[in-house]
């Protein structure tokens, strides 16, 4: 670097450049020289003011360095009268340094003096915009940009987290904020550092270089200048951006390592990324068709032609689908679009698909990384205009397909707790508003496992508990009154019978049955107290009334079957005169079958008719037993009456209903005739 | 890929001081309607555009004379390319067309004489690897005006190779 030509001052006061001064300028000045090739100065009012010279810096790129100092257009005059271009009307390096000297007076708020230049002063600060510093300022790297333009994507990158630390430098930001309000109008998009940064910065540095990697990232602003309002709001980039520069790049051109901050992914960012491709498909090593990304990134309301674009830059490969990395980039862009940064003319290198893999090869972040992420960017300044975008910027990821209620449990905690730093109030409306909008988004579910998202969770579990299966119109009811019991001495061949049609009515058995019944009574209890039907049966066997039983019978039987579905009256009737009629019916089986096979339910038969068999010789003997017996039996039936008039009613009713509906039915068919008919 | 629209047209006119023109052209989906419109049009020498556009138009009717006296086999890369479509006094009109039924037109000046086919041939190639790269992107209608910048960039860097 040139460090003697500048140290000399001719006719001017004489100058005391510190070493890092001197180096400085004399950059500047090799710049302002070396590009006179470059474009002419664009500024018509500060062309004017220094007139080129072959030796010098040319007037061109002088104005725009001047300009880039955003100090007023009469400051800029003042200097360059008082450093004597005016008067010598070209700038040698004598007045270029004089006049950088000024122009960090001037920042630094001291008034435009030549004296003022005798005291230690920082180092002009100015910002570059990419056109101008990459055709004429080539390495520039000192001072221009420093703070400069920084902002963007640092916020954010911050919005997740770093709420405590902006706030706390947003005091020292603010009084700064208002200045810097006005540049975007101004063409060049120069941006005033705040001078406080600028000391300090500046001072901790014995470096001045300063970022060919913010000129770099100039070409975000420059394009949409005029378009993002927020971008003249957004302060320069604080220490932690700086010193990482340092740190990482030593040479000033190198624009490979990182020249674009803004389009850095941090690690919040990272794992919400990584997240929603994991929504979309379940295997981050595998890669997103384009259907379903355009879905998604459709979501996110950026207008198709910049979706286009955006894909564009991220499909490195250009093979219609985004691998994890491609994908994590495309996110990142809309991200940064929609808080207003204007999309870049190429793919960042930090968006790059194999510095994403390279820098962040595995899917799930660790805490040491981001542990050293936070640890350089300790102070990161934010004004309030940045912490709103930063909340827009949350708010707007959260309205972007978050649709959390994809992500698993576990994802809905990580990016909470992520987020919980950082934006209590915007976490809270996390889930909500992801709710609210995953309803209105139909998101394309191409996982098949099965995730255990909670709400499909939900929904399953919804599915499972069917309607309880309606009551069968059998006699179930019937049957939970116990009919089997009362049938139960018949045992297992009625009960079969039981379920279907009702048991036909015991036939009522005439007096002289239950004479038999008594006296089949005694000896039958003996046997099987349960067999009281078969002793009915006995009865009537030893009384030789068969035929006129037969009679009674048979009409009782036709009755029987033919009575399951009529009315409970007349079978409360009958039974109640005759109860033994069933096992004297069951009893005529046996001895007469032709007769008996006129019942189709009644099946004691077999059974009956064996055990009806032995008491016969011991039916006469006790007859008040057999009394009892037939009061019991009587009660029985009563009973079994009962159940069954009740049984009847309810069928009665179903009947009923049924017809009612069936009447419903016909009319809806009516009214809708006439209309299919027109 | 989708069944899209027929022809991209290109014309490149080199000869005089870096003009060059390009121009696709493109057709309505083979579902609906089948007319031939503009995907992509440019030239270097915009104020001759109209012309150019006149006359890749025009060219139209040889390519798919061209593409019809082929036959339904039209899968192999050289048949893609159809050559020099006619030549006219001032230029001449190259064409290529893809399995897609997309055109590409190139109109290039006559006094150009440094263009040999096989350079037409790799910018055919070039282009229609572009054109691959376009469609690729989902967010890409078929149908729509292609607005890709790589697409942009891709056939400014041959026009200006061109010239």
């Amino acid at each position: 670097m040139e460090a003697a030509a500048g140290a000399g001052c001719g006719s001017g006061p004489p100058l005391l450049l510190s070493e890092g001064e001197q180096q400085c300028y004399s950059e500047l000045f090799a710049r302002c020289t070396g590009a006179a090739s470059g474009g002419p100065g664009s500024g018509p009012p500060e062309a004017a003011r220094a007139a080129p010279s072959a030796a010098t810096a040319a007037a061109g790129p002088v104005a725009d360095l001047f300009r880039a100092s955003q100090l007023p257009a009469e400051t800029l005059h003042q200097i360059t009268e008082l450093c004597g271009a005016k008067r010598v009307g070209y700038f040698g390096p004598t007045q270029f340094y004089i006049a950088l000297k000024l122009i960090a007076a001037a920042q630094s708020g001291l008034p435009v003096r030549i004296e003022s230049i005798k005291c230690e002063l920082p180092l002009p600060r100015f910002m570059m915009s990419k056109t101008d510093s990459d055709i004429r300022f080539g390495n520039s790297a000192e001072l221009h940009g420093t703070k400069a333009q920084i902002p963007y994507l640092i916020s954010e990158k911050n919005t997740f987290k770093r709420m405590d630390d902006e706030d706390k430098q947003q005091e020292t930001q603010s009084p700064t904020m208002s200045p810097l309000a006005s540049p975007p109008s101004s063409p060049p998009h120069y941006q005033r550092v705040p001078l406080s940064h600028g000391y300090s910065k500046l001072r901790s540095s014995t470096e001045q270089m300063h970022p060919a990697p913010y000129e770099a990232r100039q070409p975000l602003v420059q394009p949409e200048g005029p378009s993002s309002g927020n971008q003249g709001t957004k302060p320069p980039r604080h220490q932690a951006s700086l010193i990482r520069s340092f740190s990482v790049e030593r040479e000033p051109q190198d624009n490979s390592n990182y020249p674009d901050e803004p389009w850095r992914i941090t690690e919040e960012q990272r794992e919400y990324y990584v997240n929603q491709f994991r929504s979309l498909q379940p295997d981050p090593s595998s890669f997103i068709s384009g259907s379903v990304a355009k879905n998604f990134f459709t979501k996110s309301k950026l207008s198709i032609p910049e979706l286009s674009y955006i894909w564009e830059l991220s499909d490195a490969d250009c093979d219609g689908a985004l691998t994890l990395p491609e994908f994590c980039a495309a996110f990142h862009l809309i991200v940064a679009r929609k808080n207003g940064y204007p999309l870049p003319e190429g793919l960042p290198p930090t968006l790059q698909p194999e510095y994403l893999q390279a820098a962040f090869p595995k899917p799930k972040w660790e805490c040491a990384l981001f542990d050293s992420y936070s640890e350089s960017m300790p102070a990161n300044q934010q004004p309030h205009d940045l912490n709103r975008m930063e909340k827009l910027s949350i708010k707007d990821v959260a309205d972007f397909p978050v649709s959390t209620q994809d992500l698993t449990g576990d994802d809905k905690q990580a990016l909470k707790s992520t987020m919980d730093e950082a934006l209590p109030k915007d976490t809270s409306e996390d889930p909500a508003t992801p709710k609210d909008s995953n309803s209105l988004k139909a998101r394309p579910r191409s996982r098949s496992y099965s995730s255990t998202s909670i709400e499909e969770a939900m929904k399953r579990g919804e599915d499972p508990p069917t309607p309880p299966p309606r009551p069968q119109k059998t006699h179930s009811r019937a049957s939970s009154l116990d009919l089997n019991k009362v049938f139960q001495p018949s045992v297992p061949a009625t009960k079969s019978g039981l379920l279907p049609p009702p048991p036909a009515l015991p036939p009522r058995p005439c007096p002289s049955q239950i004479s038999h019944h008594n006296a089949n009574s005694e000896p039958s209890t003996q046997h099987k107290p349960s067999t009281q039907l078969p002793n009915y049966g006995d009865l009537r066997l030893q009384k030789q009334s068969e035929q006129a039983s037969e009679a009674e019978l048979h009409p009782q039987l036709n009755r029987a079957p033919s009575q399951a579905a009529e009315s409970s009256p007349t079978k409360k009737d009958t039974p109640y005169s005759q109860p033994p009629s069933k096992p004297i019916r069951r009893k005529l089986r046996p001895e007469n079958q032709a007769t008996e096979n006129q019942e189709p339910s009644t099946t004691v038969g077999g059974p009956v008719s064996v055990a009806t068999m032995k008491p016969h010789p011991t039916v006469q003997k006790q007859s008040s037993k057999q009394k009892k017996a037939i009061q019991t039996a009587i009660r029985k039936n009563k009973e079994a009456n009962a159940v069954l008039a009740r049984l009847n009613s309810e069928l009665q009713q179903q009947l009923k209903e049924v017809h009612q509906e069936r009447i419903a039915l016909e009319n809806q068919l009516e009214q809708l005739r006439p209309v299919t008919v027109l | 890929m989708l069944r899209l629209q027929c022809p991209s047209v290109s014309s490149v006119r080199p000869g005089l001081c870096g003009v060059a023109a390009l121009k696709l052209l493109g057709a309505g989906f083979l579902l609906s309607y089948s007319t031939n419109y503009p995907l992509y049009i440019r030239s270097v020498p915009t104020e001759n555009e109209l012309k150019f556009h006149y006359m890749v138009h025009t060219s139209l009717d040889v390519v798919d004379e061209k593409i019809s006296a082929m036959g339904k086999a039209l899968v192999d890369q050289r048949e893609l390319y159809l050559g020099l479509l006619y030549p006219t006094e001032d230029y001449k009109v190259y064409g290529y067309v893809t399995n897609s039924k997309v055109k590409f037109v190139m109109v290039v000046d006559s006094s150009n004489t440094a263009l040999r086919d096989n350079e037409i041939r790799s910018m055919f190639r070039k282009l229609h690897n572009s054109y691959t790269d376009v469609m690729c992107n989902p967010f890409y209608n078929p149908g729509d005006r292609i607005q890709s910048r790589a697409f942009d960039s891709m056939v400014t860097s041959m026009m200006i190779q061109v010239c």
